[in-house]
């Protein structure tokens, strides 16, 4: 399995029925085709559907319906089409319970930087007030970029939230951000914890009972 | 009242450094018809509020290389390239929003709210040269209501008093924008007679709306 895969699936074992969630862009996206038999999630997309389905088949979708990707999407039964303050008062109000999105950086206090590259300029989106109001932060990201550590000590990038990051799912583990640090709870099998480390821009705390990540080939 | 009326007499209502709302979430609900036709319109100084400034094949693109708009207003620039090179050559052009800060922003200009505080943002460059409170141990940021001379709005469907049925998703900032210009045109898919549209599938009332302009069918 692909690393970006092993992240969705152990995204999607975090999840409960009937959780209101909203899924980024990338990696995120793939969580909703891993989710376990019996968990049904509400999908808010933040441009304006709460209850958004899967992507159109193709020749079935319209352009009236779309996701913040802006890809044509279907609605699941019970859906509901609303405005773009109303979406954002769902977020803001604390209505959203989960919020899977990818980060540039964060850091061990839970910064987190996701929107901005330095000398490059791309925009914030819903992504500020996704981390500032939904419920719980889960960031579903490789664990390095090029190579370079994206879980580091302090994050350098223009920051999205600060302290707003409670999980980070990669290839390489499940961890937890605590007021002690960033907490290692799972360990994908197929790498030490002095590899994890070595790729890690922050000082990991090893439980005395590390699980093993349940990945699959 | 009949607000029905041609978009050339709607644009005679545009004049130079003008803030234009610009309603729709990338294509979704974009007025293109407006935009596109008020690419040969001689404004110019102009202010652009939009969520994302569109996409490279919208009609937002040519408008913004024209050289007419100096300000953009928005949350996100990344699909289109004219506003990467507005950036590019001059930073201070661009006055990026958190997505629920500008919507907001709109809906308090439109609803008579000076100010609000919102969490979003703090710690954030969002928060720079901005005030601060904080309410039951958490921190906010004030941010200021946001108007408009005009709105350009898409609709499904419009009756001739410019109340409004928008489908889907194309609500998005189509909604909020609506009230909060001093003179807001809706471009139209479909103009039906008064009493037509159902009013518990009004999605913005006519009474926001100054004129309604027919978009051309297609052959």
């Amino acid at each position: 399995m692909d690393n970006k895969n092993i992240i969705a699936r152990r995204v999607a074992q975090m999840l409960h029925d009937g959780e209101v969630v909203n899924l980024g862009v990338g990696v995120p996206q793939l969580v909703a085709n891993w989710l376990p038999e019996g968990v049904e999630l509400i999908v808010h997309a933040e441009n304006g559907i709460i209850g958004a389905g899967g992507y159109a088949p193709e020749g079935e979708g319209t352009p009236n319906v779309v996701d913040a990707g802006g890809q044509m999407v279907t609605v699941k039964p019970g859906a509901q089409f609303i405005i773009s303050t109303d979406s954002f008062g769902a977020i803001r109000g604390g209505h959203i319970d989960v919020t899977i999105l990818g980060a540039y950086q964060v850091d061990e206090k839970g910064n987190l930087a996701n929107w901005c590259l330095p000398n490059k300029m791309g925009g914030i989106g819903g992504a500020m007030d996704l981390v500032s109001g939904a419920k719980q932060v889960v960031l579903a990201m490789e664990h390095t970029q090029k190579g370079n550590p994206k879980i580091v000590d302090h994050c350098t990038y223009p920051l999205t939230g600060v302290g707003v990051v409670d999980v980070i799912v990669t290839e390489m583990g499940f961890m937890r951000i605590t007021p002690e640090g960033i907490v290692l709870e799972e360990i994908n099998p197929a790498y030490t914890v002095e590899q994890v480390q070595a790729a890690t821009g922050a000082k990991l705390i090893i439980p005395e009972n590390l699980k093993a990540m349940d990945v699959i080939d | 009242m009949n607000k029905v009326t041609t978009v050339e007499e709607a644009f005679s209502h545009i004049k130079d450094n003008d803030t234009i709302m610009v309603g729709g979430f990338l294509m979704c609900g974009s007025p293109e018809y407006l935009i596109h036709t008020f690419l040969d319109h001689p404004a110019k100084g102009l202010t652009i509020v939009n969520n994302d400034m569109g996409e490279y094949g919208s009609s937002l693109t040519p408008l913004l290389a024209s050289g007419r708009v100096t300000d953009l207003i928005c949350t996100w620039i990344v699909r289109n390239p004219a506003a990467q090179a507005m950036y590019k050559a001059n930073p201070k052009c661009l006055h990026i929003n958190p997505q629920g800060t500008l919507t907001e922003r709109i809906r308090a200009g439109g609803f008579g709210i000076a100010a609000f505080y919102t969490p979003t943002g703090v710690g954030t460059i969002i928060e720079d040269g901005k005030d601060t409170r904080w309410f039951n141990g958490r921190k906010y940021i004030m941010e200021t209501a946001l108007r408009a001379n005009v709105a350009f709005i898409h609709a499904n469907v419009a009756d001739e008093s410019g109340n409004i049925f928008m489908k889907g998703s194309s609500k998005n900032y189509n909604a909020a924008m609506a009230t909060a210009a001093d003179y807001v045109i809706v471009e139209a898919e479909e103009i039906v007679p008064v009493g037509d549209i159902d009013p518990e599938l009004v999605t913005v009332s006519g009474i926001y709306v100054n004129a309604v302009v027919p978009i051309p069918k297609q052959d």
